[in-house]
């Protein structure tokens, strides 16, 4: 790994590269300048204090950490599992867990409500208990773990299998317990995949709509989230919805930069 | 930073609703210079669209407020004299497509607020017609499992999905519930009221307000309560003739037709009521 303390641009690589890796960033970065260019920042301050934007970006802030605490509970020993299996089960059990990635949000909260809805395959027979989740917020804690946790176990099961098991070997070979290596040796090590997995999950959950409004509804304070809140106001309020977009904005770039730090500062300390 | 373009923000259909029909009658030919014709605005065609040619048929191009889709699809059949081109979107967009000079003849929205603009921009003529109306209903799933009797008292605990007060279907439920002196506890405000027929006709939800037409729509799957007429708060639908419409007699022939029994009689079968 070189890592060295003067800025690095495009060490050795050829210059044409420059041409389409310009395009590509400017492609990204430029429709979010427009957004900036677009926010009439004076009113930010009032737009954002009112009771319904407040809701909605406290209920979205909630969920999103609780969705990610949930994604790192369950979703982080599967990625285990899954680096550390071979064979037709573990790459079925693969596939079908990265499907919620590349579904329509629309297809995720249909899927969500014939299993979970009143009538659905466990929601029936839950509803007879007394217990339905819909229009609830713990269905937007579900929607939101749904197509947000896949991002936290790729991020993990590909940095673990890249990884090797030298240092687990080794570990074994001194004695150490598999749950003793599991949290001295592996999980150590995993650290800076487990941060940007676990950024990735909380963005992901934080942009969640699609699923959230075909399963949860929309009603401020108990599941009316940041984007269900900006989706509303987009043909009544166009000012407050670009303020709450740019809401959105800053937190999803400020986990990402975050994580991110937290990622280099930790390979740089293990690196001498 | 706050350029005029920012107030013309476009109603986003989904894409289905953005059908553009066209009726092409024979002569083939003629029909397709025709639709140049309304292009180009002034070439002529010596047999199709001079309001004084007795044979082929007229073009006209109707501007209709998306939930007219079925039903003016439906009414444009009924002409064979007319060679229909039908337009459906979200009627403030509408108005905006022929502020900008879209070539329409027949303007026709869901609401008088629409229209109103279009008045006072002297796009279109200054008499609108009212040509249907659209009322607030209760809808349930099929069975009435909550056992909903109405806008009432048995609403209390039920699961009741609603549009948000700032959409139309919104405005609608909760003037209806004042009327009937009931304040409304939904567990969920829907941006769009085909949301509120969705969660209703899939059980989800035990009871939704949304437009006649929207019940209608949904069919078995969902049952309606009637709403007392006189608290129905009915939306009402105008429609009149582009300032420049190229079509001018076509136009009033197409609105005459609207508003025959035979366009009634249409109208209704998708739920909408007498003007």
């Amino acid at each position: 790994m070189t890592l060295t303390t003067s800025a690095r641009l495009g060490d050795g690589l050829p210059r044409w590269l420059f041409v389409p890796a310009a395009l590509a960033t400017l492609f990204l970065t430029v429709p979010l300048l427009g957004i900036a260019a677009r926010v009439p920042w004076a009113e930010v301050p009032a737009l954002l204090s009112t009771p319904s934007s407040v809701d909605a970006l406290a209920l979205s802030l909630l969920t999103c950490v609780v969705a990610t605490l949930i994604a790192l509970a369950i979703g982080l020993p599967l990625a285990l599992v899954l680096a550390r299996s071979d064979g037709r089960l573990a790459g079925v059990v693969r596939t079908l867990v990265t499907i919620p990635m590349v579904l329509p949000p629309v297809v995720s909260g249909l899927a969500l409500l014939i299993t979970f809805g009143r009538r659905g395959v466990l929601g029936a027979p839950l509803s007879v208990l007394g217990i339905e989740v819909g229009f609830s917020t713990v269905a937007v804690v579900m929607a939101q773990v749904f197509v947000a946790m896949p991002f936290l176990v790729t991020a993990v099961e590909g940095a673990l299998r890249s990884s090797g098991s030298g240092f687990e070997g080794a570990a074994a070979s001194l004695g150490a317990s598999p749950s003793y290596t599991l949290r001295r040796v592996t999980l150590p090590l995993l650290a800076p995949s487990i941060a940007s997995g676990s950024a990735l999950t909380f963005a992901r959950a934080l942009g969640e709509f699609g699923a959230t409004i075909t399963f949860a509804g929309s009603l401020q304070g108990v599941t009316r989230t940041l984007p269900l809140e900006i989706y509303l106001l987009r043909e009544l309020d166009t000012d407050a919805a670009l303020a709450l977009a740019l809401v959105l904005i800053v937190v999803a770039a400020l986990t990402v930069a975050v994580t991110g730090w937290f990622s280099r500062r930790t390979v740089r300390r293990r690196v001498p | 930073m706050h350029s005029p373009s920012r107030r013309t923000s476009k109603v986003n259909l989904h894409p289905l609703e953005q059908v553009q029909i066209h009726f092409r009658g024979a002569p083939a030919l003629c029909s397709a210079v025709a639709v140049v014709a309304l292009a180009l605005t002034s070439v002529g065609c010596s047999t199709g669209p001079a309001a004084s040619a007795p044979t082929g048929p007229r073009p006209v191009t109707v501007f209709a407020a998306a939930s007219l889709t079925a039903a003016f699809t439906e009414i444009a059949e009924l002409a064979p004299s007319l060679d229909v081109t039908l337009n459906f979107d979200g009627s403030p967009t509408l108005v905006d497509q022929i502020t900008s000079g879209a070539p329409a003849d027949v303007l026709a929205t869901a609401d008088e607020a629409s229209m109103q603009r279009a008045t006072e921009a002297a796009i279109v003529a200054p008499d609108p017609t009212i040509f249907a109306t659209n009322s607030g209903v209760l809808i349930v799933p099929k069975g009435n499992p909550a056992q909903v009797s109405g806008v009432d008292g048995s609403l209390d605990g039920t699961k009741l999905v609603v549009c948000a007060r700032a959409v139309p279907c919104g405005a609608t439920a909760h003037k209806i519930a004042e009327a009937a002196g009931v304040t409304l506890k939904p567990v969920s405000e829907e941006q769009k009221v085909t949301d509120v027929r969705g969660k209703v006709s899939s059980g989800e939800a035990d009871a939704g307000i949304v437009f006649a037409t929207d019940a209608q729509a949904a069919g078995d799957a969902v049952e309606t309560i009637a709403v007392d007429p006189e608290k129905r708060f009915a939306a009402r639908y105008p429609m009149t003739i582009v300032t420049e419409a190229k079509n001018p007699a076509a136009a009033r022939a197409f609105i005459d037709l609207v508003l025959s029994e035979e366009g009634q009689a249409v109208l209704a079968t998708h739920g909408f009521g007498a003007p």
